[in-house]
Protein backbone atom coordinates (compact mmCIF):
# COMPACT_ATOMS: atom_id res chain seq x y z
CA UNK A 1 0.00 0.00 0.00
CA UNK A 2 1.15 3.50 -0.76
CA UNK A 3 1.78 5.97 2.02
CA UNK A 4 -1.31 7.94 3.00
CA UNK A 5 -1.43 11.57 1.86
CA UNK A 6 -1.20 12.76 5.44
CA UNK A 7 2.13 11.02 5.90
CA UNK A 8 3.54 12.29 2.64
CA UNK A 9 2.92 15.93 3.33
CA UNK A 10 4.83 17.86 5.95
CA UNK A 11 2.36 18.51 8.72
CA UNK A 12 1.66 22.15 9.49
CA UNK A 13 3.42 23.67 12.45
CA UNK A 14 1.45 25.68 14.98
CA UNK A 15 0.68 29.28 14.08
CA UNK A 16 0.39 30.15 10.42
CA UNK A 17 3.39 28.69 8.66
CA UNK A 18 3.66 29.29 4.95
CA UNK A 19 2.83 26.52 2.57
CA UNK A 20 5.80 24.23 1.97
CA UNK A 21 5.60 24.64 -1.79
CA UNK A 22 8.83 22.80 -2.55
CA UNK A 23 7.56 19.80 -0.63
CA UNK A 24 4.21 19.94 -2.43
CA UNK A 25 5.85 20.22 -5.85
CA UNK A 26 7.54 16.89 -5.25
CA UNK A 27 4.12 15.25 -5.12
CA UNK A 28 3.28 16.35 -8.69
CA UNK A 29 5.17 14.27 -11.27
CA UNK A 30 4.20 16.51 -14.20
CA UNK A 31 6.08 19.40 -12.63
CA UNK A 32 9.30 17.46 -13.22
CA UNK A 33 8.70 17.26 -16.99
CA UNK A 34 11.24 19.32 -18.89
CA UNK A 35 10.37 21.45 -21.90
CA UNK A 36 13.56 22.26 -23.78
CA UNK A 37 15.62 21.54 -20.72
CA UNK A 38 13.64 23.49 -18.15
CA UNK A 39 10.66 22.68 -15.99
CA UNK A 40 7.28 23.89 -17.20
CA UNK A 41 5.82 26.84 -15.30
CA UNK A 42 2.25 25.57 -15.28
CA UNK A 43 0.00 28.61 -14.92
CA UNK A 44 -3.14 27.16 -16.52
CA UNK A 45 -4.82 25.77 -13.42
CA UNK A 46 -8.20 27.29 -14.18
CA UNK A 47 -8.31 25.05 -17.26
CA UNK A 48 -7.24 21.99 -15.32
CA UNK A 49 -4.95 21.28 -12.40
CA UNK A 50 -2.10 18.79 -12.28
CA UNK A 51 -2.51 15.63 -10.23
CA UNK A 52 -0.51 14.61 -7.16
CA UNK A 53 1.03 11.15 -6.97
CA UNK A 54 -1.50 10.29 -4.24
CA UNK A 55 -4.37 10.65 -6.73
CA UNK A 56 -2.53 8.72 -9.41
CA UNK A 57 -1.73 6.00 -6.85
CA UNK A 58 -5.35 5.72 -5.75
CA UNK A 59 -6.48 5.14 -9.34
CA UNK A 60 -3.62 2.69 -9.93
CA UNK A 61 -4.47 0.83 -6.73
CA UNK A 62 -8.14 0.67 -7.68
CA UNK A 63 -7.41 -0.98 -11.02
CA UNK A 64 -4.61 -3.18 -9.63
CA UNK A 65 -6.35 -4.45 -6.51
CA UNK A 66 -9.97 -3.34 -6.18
CA UNK A 67 -11.72 -3.17 -9.55
CA UNK A 68 -15.30 -4.44 -9.88
CA UNK A 69 -18.69 -2.95 -10.63
CA UNK A 70 -20.49 -1.19 -7.82
CA UNK A 71 -23.87 -1.62 -6.15
CA UNK A 72 -24.65 -5.04 -7.56
CA UNK A 73 -22.13 -7.75 -6.79
CA UNK A 74 -22.24 -10.16 -3.90
CA UNK A 75 -18.55 -10.88 -4.29
CA UNK A 76 -15.60 -9.50 -2.37
CA UNK A 77 -14.26 -7.14 -5.03
CA UNK A 78 -17.63 -5.64 -5.78
CA UNK A 79 -18.18 -4.94 -2.10
CA UNK A 80 -14.73 -3.37 -1.92
CA UNK A 81 -15.34 -1.17 -4.98
CA UNK A 82 -18.77 -0.14 -3.66
CA UNK A 83 -17.29 0.80 -0.29
CA UNK A 84 -14.58 2.90 -1.94
CA UNK A 85 -17.08 4.61 -4.22
CA UNK A 86 -19.42 5.43 -1.35
CA UNK A 87 -16.51 6.51 0.84
CA UNK A 88 -15.61 8.96 -1.91
CA UNK A 89 -19.17 10.31 -1.74
CA UNK A 90 -18.83 10.80 2.01
CA UNK A 91 -15.52 12.61 1.52
CA UNK A 92 -17.14 14.96 -0.99
CA UNK A 93 -20.06 15.56 1.37
CA UNK A 94 -17.73 16.51 4.21
CA UNK A 95 -15.57 18.60 1.87
CA UNK A 96 -18.47 20.79 0.72
CA UNK A 97 -19.92 20.99 4.18
CA UNK A 98 -22.93 18.71 4.35
CA UNK A 99 -23.36 15.71 6.60
CA UNK A 100 -25.86 14.11 4.26
CA UNK A 101 -24.20 11.76 1.77
CA UNK A 102 -27.34 11.37 -0.33
CA UNK A 103 -27.12 15.07 -1.21
CA UNK A 104 -24.04 14.30 -3.31
CA UNK A 105 -24.63 13.17 -6.92
CA UNK A 106 -21.65 12.11 -9.00
CA UNK A 107 -21.67 13.54 -12.52
CA UNK A 108 -19.16 13.97 -15.34
CA UNK A 109 -18.33 17.49 -14.21
CA UNK A 110 -19.72 20.92 -13.49
CA UNK A 111 -21.26 21.15 -16.96
CA UNK A 112 -23.24 17.95 -16.48
CA UNK A 113 -24.22 19.00 -12.96
CA UNK A 114 -25.75 22.23 -14.25
CA UNK A 115 -27.42 20.42 -17.12
CA UNK A 116 -28.88 17.97 -14.62
CA UNK A 117 -30.48 20.78 -12.62
CA UNK A 118 -31.74 22.53 -15.77
CA UNK A 119 -33.19 19.29 -17.10
CA UNK A 120 -34.64 17.74 -13.97
CA UNK A 121 -35.47 20.64 -11.68
CA UNK A 122 -35.93 23.17 -14.46
CA UNK A 123 -38.43 21.28 -16.57
CA UNK A 124 -40.50 20.45 -13.51
CA UNK A 125 -40.64 23.93 -12.04
CA UNK A 126 -40.06 26.50 -14.78
CA UNK A 127 -42.99 27.58 -16.89
CA UNK A 128 -43.67 29.99 -19.71
CA UNK A 129 -43.17 33.59 -18.59
CA UNK A 130 -40.89 32.61 -15.68
CA UNK A 131 -37.42 34.06 -15.44
CA UNK A 132 -33.98 32.58 -14.92
CA UNK A 133 -31.27 34.89 -13.67
CA UNK A 134 -27.59 34.45 -14.47
CA UNK A 135 -24.72 36.96 -14.60
CA UNK A 136 -22.60 38.53 -17.30
CA UNK A 137 -19.51 36.69 -16.06
CA UNK A 138 -20.78 33.15 -16.53
CA UNK A 139 -18.90 30.36 -18.26
CA UNK A 140 -20.77 29.02 -21.28
CA UNK A 141 -21.69 25.98 -19.18
CA UNK A 142 -23.81 28.22 -16.97
CA UNK A 143 -25.43 30.01 -19.91
CA UNK A 144 -26.29 27.45 -22.56
CA UNK A 145 -28.22 24.93 -20.40
CA UNK A 146 -30.50 27.78 -19.25
CA UNK A 147 -30.98 29.06 -22.79
CA UNK A 148 -32.02 25.54 -23.76
CA UNK A 149 -34.43 25.39 -20.83
CA UNK A 150 -35.88 28.77 -21.82
CA UNK A 151 -36.40 27.55 -25.37
CA UNK A 152 -38.19 24.46 -24.10
CA UNK A 153 -40.38 26.21 -21.55
CA UNK A 154 -40.91 29.73 -22.85
CA UNK A 155 -39.11 31.20 -19.84
CA UNK A 156 -36.83 34.24 -20.16
CA UNK A 157 -33.13 34.51 -19.39
CA UNK A 158 -32.08 37.66 -17.51
CA UNK A 159 -28.51 38.76 -17.00
CA UNK A 160 -27.03 40.55 -13.98
CA UNK A 161 -24.61 43.19 -15.33
CA UNK A 162 -21.04 43.67 -14.07
CA UNK A 163 -18.89 46.77 -13.62
CA UNK A 164 -15.55 47.60 -15.22
CA UNK A 165 -13.68 45.75 -12.47
CA UNK A 166 -15.66 42.60 -13.17
CA UNK A 167 -17.87 42.77 -10.07
CA UNK A 168 -21.59 42.04 -10.01
CA UNK A 169 -23.86 45.07 -9.84
CA UNK A 170 -25.81 43.95 -6.80
CA UNK A 171 -28.34 46.80 -7.02
CA UNK A 172 -29.18 45.65 -10.53
CA UNK A 173 -29.40 42.08 -9.30
CA UNK A 174 -32.01 43.07 -6.74
CA UNK A 175 -33.98 44.95 -9.38
CA UNK A 176 -33.93 41.92 -11.67
CA UNK A 177 -35.20 39.68 -8.91
CA UNK A 178 -38.99 39.41 -9.23
CA UNK A 179 -41.71 36.94 -8.28
CA UNK A 180 -41.22 35.51 -11.79
CA UNK A 181 -37.61 34.56 -11.00
CA UNK A 182 -37.53 30.81 -10.46
CA UNK A 183 -33.81 30.06 -10.64
CA UNK A 184 -30.72 32.16 -9.97
CA UNK A 185 -27.59 30.46 -11.30
CA UNK A 186 -24.34 32.16 -10.46
CA UNK A 187 -20.63 31.44 -10.63
CA UNK A 188 -18.81 31.36 -7.30
CA UNK A 189 -15.38 32.28 -8.75
CA UNK A 190 -15.17 33.59 -12.32
CA UNK A 191 -12.79 31.59 -14.50
CA UNK A 192 -12.05 34.55 -16.77
CA UNK A 193 -11.94 37.39 -14.22
CA UNK A 194 -11.11 35.75 -10.91
CA UNK A 195 -13.95 37.58 -9.16
CA UNK A 196 -15.22 35.88 -6.01
CA UNK A 197 -18.95 36.53 -5.84
CA UNK A 198 -20.88 37.15 -2.60
CA UNK A 199 -22.82 33.92 -2.86
CA UNK A 200 -24.41 34.04 0.57
CA UNK A 201 -25.79 37.53 -0.07
CA UNK A 202 -27.17 36.40 -3.43
CA UNK A 203 -28.73 33.29 -1.89
CA UNK A 204 -30.45 35.28 0.86
CA UNK A 205 -31.95 37.77 -1.60
CA UNK A 206 -32.97 35.07 -4.07
CA UNK A 207 -34.61 32.95 -1.39
CA UNK A 208 -36.52 35.95 -0.12
CA UNK A 209 -37.87 36.31 -3.66
CA UNK A 210 -38.78 32.63 -3.80
CA UNK A 211 -36.09 31.49 -6.25
CA UNK A 212 -33.69 28.59 -5.88
CA UNK A 213 -29.96 29.18 -6.30
CA UNK A 214 -27.53 27.11 -8.34
CA UNK A 215 -23.83 27.82 -7.81
CA UNK A 216 -21.14 26.98 -10.36
CA UNK A 217 -18.27 26.17 -8.02
CA UNK A 218 -15.80 24.77 -10.55
CA UNK A 219 -13.20 27.46 -9.84
CA UNK A 220 -13.96 27.80 -6.13
CA UNK A 221 -13.41 24.40 -4.56
CA UNK A 222 -9.68 24.13 -5.39
CA UNK A 223 -8.97 27.55 -3.94
CA UNK A 224 -11.21 28.43 -1.02
CA UNK A 225 -13.13 26.71 1.75
CA UNK A 226 -16.71 26.01 0.65
CA UNK A 227 -19.53 25.15 3.05
CA UNK A 228 -22.81 24.74 1.24
CA UNK A 229 -24.85 24.80 4.43
CA UNK A 230 -23.40 28.20 5.31
CA UNK A 231 -23.88 29.54 1.78
CA UNK A 232 -27.42 28.25 1.92
CA UNK A 233 -27.50 27.49 -1.81
CA UNK A 234 -29.83 24.86 -3.21
CA UNK A 235 -27.41 23.33 -5.71
CA UNK A 236 -23.63 23.50 -5.97
CA UNK A 237 -21.69 22.10 -8.95
CA UNK A 238 -18.01 21.22 -9.08
CA UNK A 239 -15.44 19.41 -11.23
CA UNK A 240 -12.85 16.93 -9.99
CA UNK A 241 -10.15 17.84 -12.47
CA UNK A 242 -9.96 21.48 -11.39
CA UNK A 243 -9.21 20.41 -7.81
CA UNK A 244 -6.30 18.02 -8.41
CA UNK A 245 -8.55 15.05 -9.15
CA UNK A 246 -9.23 13.16 -12.39
CA UNK A 247 -11.18 14.39 -15.41
CA UNK A 248 -14.63 13.01 -16.13
CA UNK A 249 -15.85 13.19 -12.54
CA UNK A 250 -17.86 15.99 -11.02
CA UNK A 251 -20.40 16.57 -8.34
CA UNK A 252 -23.80 18.05 -7.92
CA UNK A 253 -24.71 18.91 -4.36
CA UNK A 254 -28.45 19.34 -4.03
CA UNK A 255 -30.59 19.92 -0.97
CA UNK A 256 -32.18 16.58 -0.10
CA UNK A 257 -35.74 17.88 -0.12
CA UNK A 258 -35.27 19.18 -3.68
CA UNK A 259 -33.46 16.08 -5.00
CA UNK A 260 -36.17 13.91 -3.47
CA UNK A 261 -38.82 15.44 -5.68
CA UNK A 262 -36.80 15.72 -8.87
CA UNK A 263 -37.38 13.53 -11.89
CA UNK A 264 -34.43 11.47 -13.21
CA UNK A 265 -31.92 12.99 -15.61
CA UNK A 266 -31.06 9.88 -17.60
CA UNK A 267 -32.59 6.43 -17.58
CA UNK A 268 -30.75 3.14 -17.24
CA UNK A 269 -29.25 0.75 -14.74
CA UNK A 270 -28.51 1.72 -11.15
CA UNK A 271 -31.15 4.47 -11.16
CA UNK A 272 -34.07 2.06 -10.76
CA UNK A 273 -35.55 -0.06 -8.00
CA UNK A 274 -37.58 -2.31 -10.28
CA UNK A 275 -38.32 -2.52 -13.98
CA UNK A 276 -41.13 -4.25 -15.81
CA UNK A 277 -42.35 -3.41 -19.28
CA UNK A 278 -45.42 -1.90 -17.69
CA UNK A 279 -43.81 0.21 -14.99
CA UNK A 280 -40.44 1.24 -13.64
CA UNK A 281 -39.86 2.43 -10.10
CA UNK A 282 -36.99 4.84 -9.78
CA UNK A 283 -34.31 4.52 -7.17
CA UNK A 284 -34.04 7.20 -4.49
CA UNK A 285 -31.50 10.01 -4.72
CA UNK A 286 -28.60 10.26 -5.33
CA UNK A 287 -28.74 6.96 -7.29
CA UNK A 288 -31.76 8.14 -9.26
CA UNK A 289 -29.40 10.60 -10.97
CA UNK A 290 -26.56 8.17 -11.59
CA UNK A 291 -27.75 5.98 -14.45
CA UNK A 292 -25.34 3.35 -15.69
CA UNK A 293 -22.01 2.19 -14.30
CA UNK A 294 -20.51 5.31 -12.77
CA UNK A 295 -17.00 6.70 -13.14
CA UNK A 296 -15.78 4.62 -10.20
CA UNK A 297 -12.09 5.32 -10.68
CA UNK A 298 -12.91 9.02 -11.01
CA UNK A 299 -14.85 9.13 -7.76
CA UNK A 300 -12.05 7.31 -5.93
CA UNK A 301 -9.48 9.66 -7.45
CA UNK A 302 -11.56 12.66 -6.42
CA UNK A 303 -11.72 11.25 -2.90
CA UNK A 304 -7.93 11.02 -2.88
CA UNK A 305 -7.68 14.61 -4.14
CA UNK A 306 -9.92 15.74 -1.27
CA UNK A 307 -7.71 13.86 1.21
CA UNK A 308 -4.76 15.69 -0.30
CA UNK A 309 -6.45 19.11 -0.06
CA UNK A 310 -7.36 18.42 3.57
CA UNK A 311 -3.82 17.34 4.39
CA UNK A 312 -2.31 20.48 2.86
CA UNK A 313 -5.04 22.71 4.24
CA UNK A 314 -7.38 24.69 2.01
CA UNK A 315 -6.90 27.87 4.08
CA UNK A 316 -3.16 27.65 3.61
CA UNK A 317 -3.64 27.11 -0.12
CA UNK A 318 -5.91 30.14 -0.30
CA UNK A 319 -3.35 32.27 1.54
CA UNK A 320 -0.51 31.11 -0.71
CA UNK A 321 -2.49 31.75 -3.87
CA UNK A 322 -3.49 35.17 -2.59
CA UNK A 323 0.18 36.00 -2.17
CA UNK A 324 0.80 34.88 -5.76
CA UNK A 325 -2.14 37.00 -6.93
CA UNK A 326 -0.81 40.12 -5.22
CA UNK A 327 2.74 39.53 -6.38
CA UNK A 328 1.60 38.67 -9.92
CA UNK A 329 -0.65 41.72 -10.16
CA UNK A 330 2.20 43.97 -9.11
CA UNK A 331 4.66 42.38 -11.53
CA UNK A 332 2.24 42.42 -14.47
CA UNK A 333 1.59 46.12 -14.04
CA UNK A 334 5.29 46.71 -14.75
CA UNK A 335 4.80 45.45 -18.30
CA UNK A 336 4.28 48.13 -20.95
CA UNK A 337 0.85 48.17 -22.57
CA UNK A 338 -0.62 45.58 -20.21
CA UNK A 339 -4.28 45.87 -19.26
CA UNK A 340 -5.67 43.66 -16.52
CA UNK A 341 -9.12 42.27 -17.29
CA UNK A 342 -10.72 41.53 -13.94
CA UNK A 343 -9.75 43.79 -11.04
CA UNK A 344 -12.41 42.91 -8.49
CA UNK A 345 -11.66 43.75 -4.87
CA UNK A 346 -12.31 40.15 -3.84
CA UNK A 347 -10.44 37.88 -6.23
CA UNK A 348 -8.99 34.40 -6.56
CA UNK A 349 -5.67 33.60 -8.25
CA UNK A 350 -6.62 34.41 -11.84
CA UNK A 351 -4.84 37.09 -13.89
CA UNK A 352 -6.43 37.82 -17.25
CA UNK A 353 -4.85 40.52 -19.37
CA UNK A 354 -4.24 41.94 -22.81
CA UNK A 355 -1.07 43.45 -24.24
CA UNK A 356 -1.18 46.42 -26.59
CA UNK A 357 1.60 45.00 -28.73
CA UNK A 358 0.33 41.49 -29.40
CA UNK A 359 -2.73 39.29 -29.66
CA UNK A 360 -3.22 36.81 -26.78
CA UNK A 361 -2.55 33.92 -29.13
CA UNK A 362 0.89 35.31 -29.94
CA UNK A 363 1.53 36.10 -26.29
CA UNK A 364 0.69 32.51 -25.38
CA UNK A 365 2.98 31.21 -28.11
CA UNK A 366 5.98 33.25 -26.99
CA UNK A 367 5.39 32.27 -23.36
CA UNK A 368 5.17 28.62 -24.39
CA UNK A 369 8.56 29.00 -25.98
CA UNK A 370 9.83 30.03 -22.54
CA UNK A 371 8.21 27.01 -20.96
CA UNK A 372 5.40 29.05 -19.41
CA UNK A 373 1.95 27.48 -19.88
CA UNK A 374 -0.93 29.97 -19.93
CA UNK A 375 -4.29 30.03 -21.65
CA UNK A 376 -5.08 32.34 -24.54
CA UNK A 377 -8.61 32.74 -25.81
CA UNK A 378 -12.10 33.59 -24.64
CA UNK A 379 -12.05 31.03 -21.80
CA UNK A 380 -15.53 29.80 -22.69
CA UNK A 381 -16.83 33.16 -21.49
CA UNK A 382 -17.46 35.08 -24.70
CA UNK A 383 -19.92 37.52 -23.06
CA UNK A 384 -17.12 38.54 -20.67
CA UNK A 385 -14.85 39.29 -23.64
CA UNK A 386 -17.65 41.31 -25.27
CA UNK A 387 -18.22 43.23 -22.02
CA UNK A 388 -14.57 44.30 -21.95
CA UNK A 389 -14.36 44.85 -25.70
CA UNK A 390 -11.57 42.35 -26.32
CA UNK A 391 -11.58 39.31 -28.61
CA UNK A 392 -9.62 37.26 -26.12
CA UNK A 393 -7.26 37.50 -23.16
CA UNK A 394 -4.14 35.79 -21.95
CA UNK A 395 -4.79 34.19 -18.59
CA UNK A 396 -2.47 32.98 -15.86
CA UNK A 397 -4.20 31.02 -13.11
CA UNK A 398 -2.52 29.71 -9.99
CA UNK A 399 -2.54 26.49 -8.06
CA UNK A 400 -1.04 25.45 -4.76
CA UNK A 401 2.30 24.45 -6.36
CA UNK A 402 3.02 27.71 -8.16
CA UNK A 403 5.83 30.03 -7.12
CA UNK A 404 6.83 33.67 -7.42
CA UNK A 405 9.73 32.52 -9.57
CA UNK A 406 7.28 31.11 -12.13
CA UNK A 407 5.51 34.47 -12.23
CA UNK A 408 8.91 36.11 -12.84
CA UNK A 409 9.43 33.79 -15.79
CA UNK A 410 6.07 34.83 -17.22
CA UNK A 411 6.88 38.51 -16.80
CA UNK A 412 10.26 38.04 -18.50
CA UNK A 413 8.39 36.38 -21.35
CA UNK A 414 5.99 39.31 -21.62
CA UNK A 415 8.90 41.73 -21.93
CA UNK A 416 10.17 39.48 -24.72
CA UNK A 417 6.75 39.72 -26.41
CA UNK A 418 6.98 43.50 -26.30
CA UNK A 419 10.50 43.34 -27.72
CA UNK A 420 9.40 41.15 -30.65
CA UNK A 421 6.10 42.85 -31.46
CA UNK A 422 6.71 46.36 -30.15
CA UNK B 1 13.95 32.05 -28.73
CA UNK B 2 15.04 29.97 -31.71
CA UNK B 3 11.71 28.16 -31.98
CA UNK B 4 9.38 31.12 -32.11
CA UNK B 5 11.88 33.01 -34.23
CA UNK B 6 11.15 30.39 -36.88
CA UNK B 7 7.44 31.11 -36.58
CA UNK B 8 7.60 34.89 -36.29
CA UNK B 9 9.69 35.72 -39.34
CA UNK B 10 10.54 39.39 -39.84
CA UNK B 11 8.16 39.59 -42.81
CA UNK B 12 5.32 38.33 -40.62
CA UNK B 13 6.10 40.83 -37.87
CA UNK B 14 6.20 43.61 -40.45
CA UNK B 15 2.88 42.68 -42.07
CA UNK B 16 1.31 42.29 -38.63
CA UNK B 17 2.42 45.75 -37.61
CA UNK B 18 1.74 47.42 -40.96
CA UNK B 19 -0.86 45.31 -42.70
CA UNK B 20 -1.26 46.04 -46.45
CA UNK B 21 -4.67 46.62 -48.01
CA UNK B 22 -6.12 46.88 -44.51
CA UNK B 23 -9.33 48.73 -45.34
CA UNK B 24 -12.91 48.10 -46.31
CA UNK B 25 -14.13 48.38 -49.87
CA UNK B 26 -17.42 50.08 -50.65
CA UNK B 27 -17.64 48.79 -54.22
CA UNK B 28 -16.51 45.22 -53.55
CA UNK B 29 -17.99 42.53 -55.77
CA UNK B 30 -18.22 40.28 -52.74
CA UNK B 31 -17.13 40.21 -49.13
CA UNK B 32 -16.93 37.24 -46.79
CA UNK B 33 -16.28 37.08 -43.06
CA UNK B 34 -13.75 34.64 -41.70
CA UNK B 35 -14.17 33.72 -38.05
CA UNK B 36 -12.23 31.46 -35.74
CA UNK B 37 -14.52 30.99 -32.74
CA UNK B 38 -11.76 29.27 -30.78
CA UNK B 39 -9.48 32.29 -30.57
CA UNK B 40 -11.70 35.11 -31.76
CA UNK B 41 -9.79 35.90 -34.96
CA UNK B 42 -12.29 37.75 -37.10
CA UNK B 43 -11.69 39.25 -40.54
CA UNK B 44 -13.78 40.47 -43.44
CA UNK B 45 -12.17 39.93 -46.82
CA UNK B 46 -13.30 42.12 -49.76
CA UNK B 47 -12.71 41.33 -53.38
CA UNK B 48 -13.41 43.29 -56.55
CA UNK B 49 -13.55 41.26 -59.75
CA UNK B 50 -13.00 42.71 -63.16
CA UNK B 51 -14.31 39.88 -65.30
CA UNK B 52 -12.29 36.96 -64.08
CA UNK B 53 -9.49 39.05 -62.64
CA UNK B 54 -9.04 40.20 -59.04
CA UNK B 55 -8.67 43.92 -59.57
CA UNK B 56 -8.66 44.71 -55.86
CA UNK B 57 -8.58 42.76 -52.60
CA UNK B 58 -8.58 44.09 -49.05
CA UNK B 59 -9.38 43.04 -45.48
CA UNK B 60 -10.45 44.42 -42.12
CA UNK B 61 -10.73 42.93 -38.67
CA UNK B 62 -8.61 41.65 -35.84
CA UNK B 63 -6.62 38.59 -35.05
CA UNK B 64 -3.25 37.23 -34.05
CA UNK B 65 -0.04 38.11 -35.85
CA UNK B 66 -0.13 34.96 -37.97
CA UNK B 67 -3.69 35.46 -39.17
CA UNK B 68 -3.25 39.16 -39.81
CA UNK B 69 0.08 38.85 -41.60
CA UNK B 70 -1.22 35.97 -43.67
CA UNK B 71 -4.24 38.02 -44.75
CA UNK B 72 -1.98 40.96 -45.58
CA UNK B 73 0.51 38.93 -47.62
CA UNK B 74 -2.40 37.24 -49.36
CA UNK B 75 -3.77 40.56 -50.60
CA UNK B 76 -0.37 41.60 -51.99
CA UNK B 77 0.15 38.25 -53.69
CA UNK B 78 -3.26 37.87 -55.29
CA UNK B 79 -4.07 41.31 -56.61
CA UNK B 80 -4.09 41.14 -60.42
CA UNK B 81 -4.40 37.36 -60.52
CA UNK B 82 -7.27 35.54 -62.19
CA UNK B 83 -9.68 33.52 -60.14
CA UNK B 84 -8.01 30.25 -61.21
CA UNK B 85 -4.51 31.57 -60.54
CA UNK B 86 -5.59 32.66 -57.04
CA UNK B 87 -7.07 29.26 -56.36
CA UNK B 88 -3.85 27.61 -57.49
CA UNK B 89 -1.80 29.84 -55.18
CA UNK B 90 -4.07 28.97 -52.26
CA UNK B 91 -3.69 25.28 -53.05
CA UNK B 92 0.11 25.57 -52.90
CA UNK B 93 -0.05 27.65 -49.73
CA UNK B 94 -2.44 25.23 -48.03
CA UNK B 95 -0.31 22.27 -49.05
CA UNK B 96 2.77 23.93 -47.57
CA UNK B 97 1.30 24.82 -44.17
CA UNK B 98 -0.18 21.35 -43.77
CA UNK B 99 2.87 19.45 -45.00
CA UNK B 100 5.22 17.58 -42.63
CA UNK B 101 7.79 19.79 -40.92
CA UNK B 102 10.76 18.03 -42.51
CA UNK B 103 9.44 18.38 -46.06
CA UNK B 104 11.38 20.82 -48.27
CA UNK B 105 9.49 23.93 -49.22
CA UNK B 106 9.34 24.78 -52.93
CA UNK B 107 10.74 28.29 -52.62
CA UNK B 108 10.30 29.20 -56.29
CA UNK B 109 6.65 28.23 -56.41
CA UNK B 110 5.75 29.84 -53.09
CA UNK B 111 7.75 33.06 -53.18
CA UNK B 112 6.97 35.30 -50.23
CA UNK B 113 4.43 32.83 -48.87
CA UNK B 114 7.22 30.56 -47.66
CA UNK B 115 7.65 32.77 -44.58
CA UNK B 116 4.64 30.94 -43.18
CA UNK B 117 6.33 27.54 -43.32
CA UNK B 118 7.10 27.83 -39.60
CA UNK B 119 3.40 27.32 -38.92
CA UNK B 120 3.86 23.63 -39.68
CA UNK B 121 5.45 23.17 -36.26
CA UNK B 122 2.38 24.60 -34.54
CA UNK B 123 -0.70 22.71 -35.75
CA UNK B 124 -3.10 24.97 -33.83
CA UNK B 125 -1.81 27.93 -35.82
CA UNK B 126 -2.60 26.47 -39.26
CA UNK B 127 -6.16 27.74 -38.85
CA UNK B 128 -4.80 31.21 -38.14
CA UNK B 129 -2.65 31.15 -41.26
CA UNK B 130 -5.45 30.01 -43.56
CA UNK B 131 -8.43 31.92 -42.14
CA UNK B 132 -8.44 34.89 -44.53
CA UNK B 133 -7.60 32.59 -47.42
CA UNK B 134 -10.66 30.46 -46.81
CA UNK B 135 -12.77 33.60 -46.69
CA UNK B 136 -11.35 34.81 -49.99
CA UNK B 137 -11.83 31.42 -51.65
CA UNK B 138 -15.46 31.42 -50.53
CA UNK B 139 -15.84 34.91 -52.03
CA UNK B 140 -14.32 33.80 -55.32
CA UNK B 141 -16.63 30.82 -55.47
CA UNK B 142 -19.51 33.12 -54.57
CA UNK B 143 -20.30 30.93 -51.59
CA UNK B 144 -21.65 31.78 -48.15
CA UNK B 145 -20.96 35.09 -46.43
CA UNK B 146 -19.31 33.58 -43.36
CA UNK B 147 -16.69 30.89 -43.06
CA UNK B 148 -15.54 29.56 -39.73
CA UNK B 149 -12.52 27.45 -38.95
CA UNK B 150 -14.70 24.90 -37.24
CA UNK B 151 -16.43 23.80 -40.43
CA UNK B 152 -13.35 23.15 -42.48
Amino acid sequence: MAVSPKERIAMPVAGRPPLDVERIRQDFPVLRVLQRGRPIAYLDNAATSQKPQQVIDAIYRYYSEQNANVHRGVHYLSQQATDLYEQARSKVAKFVGTTVGCEIVFTRGTTESINLVAHSYGRQHVKSGDEILISHMEHHSNIVPWQMLCEQTGAHLKVIPINDDGELLLDEFEKLLTPRTKIVSIVHVSNALGTINPVKYIVDKAHAAGAVVVVDGAQATPHLPVTVKELGCDFYALSGHKMYGPTGIGVLYGRAELLERMQPFQGGGDMILSVTFEKTTYNHHPFRFEAGTPHIEGAIGLGAAIDYLHAVGIEKIAAHEHDLLEYGTQRLLEVDGLRLIGTARVKAGVLGFTLASAHPHDVGQILDDQGVAVRAGHHCAQPVMQRFGVPATTRASFGMYNTREEIDRMVDGLHEVNRIFG
Amino acid sequence: MSETRALYEQVILDHNKNPRNFRDMKDATKHVEGFNPLCGDHFTVYVKLDGNTISDVAFKGSGCAISKASASVMTTELKGKTREEAQAVFKRFHLMVTSPVDETVDEDALGKLQVFSGVREYPVRIKCATLAWHALMAALENKQELVTTEEQ
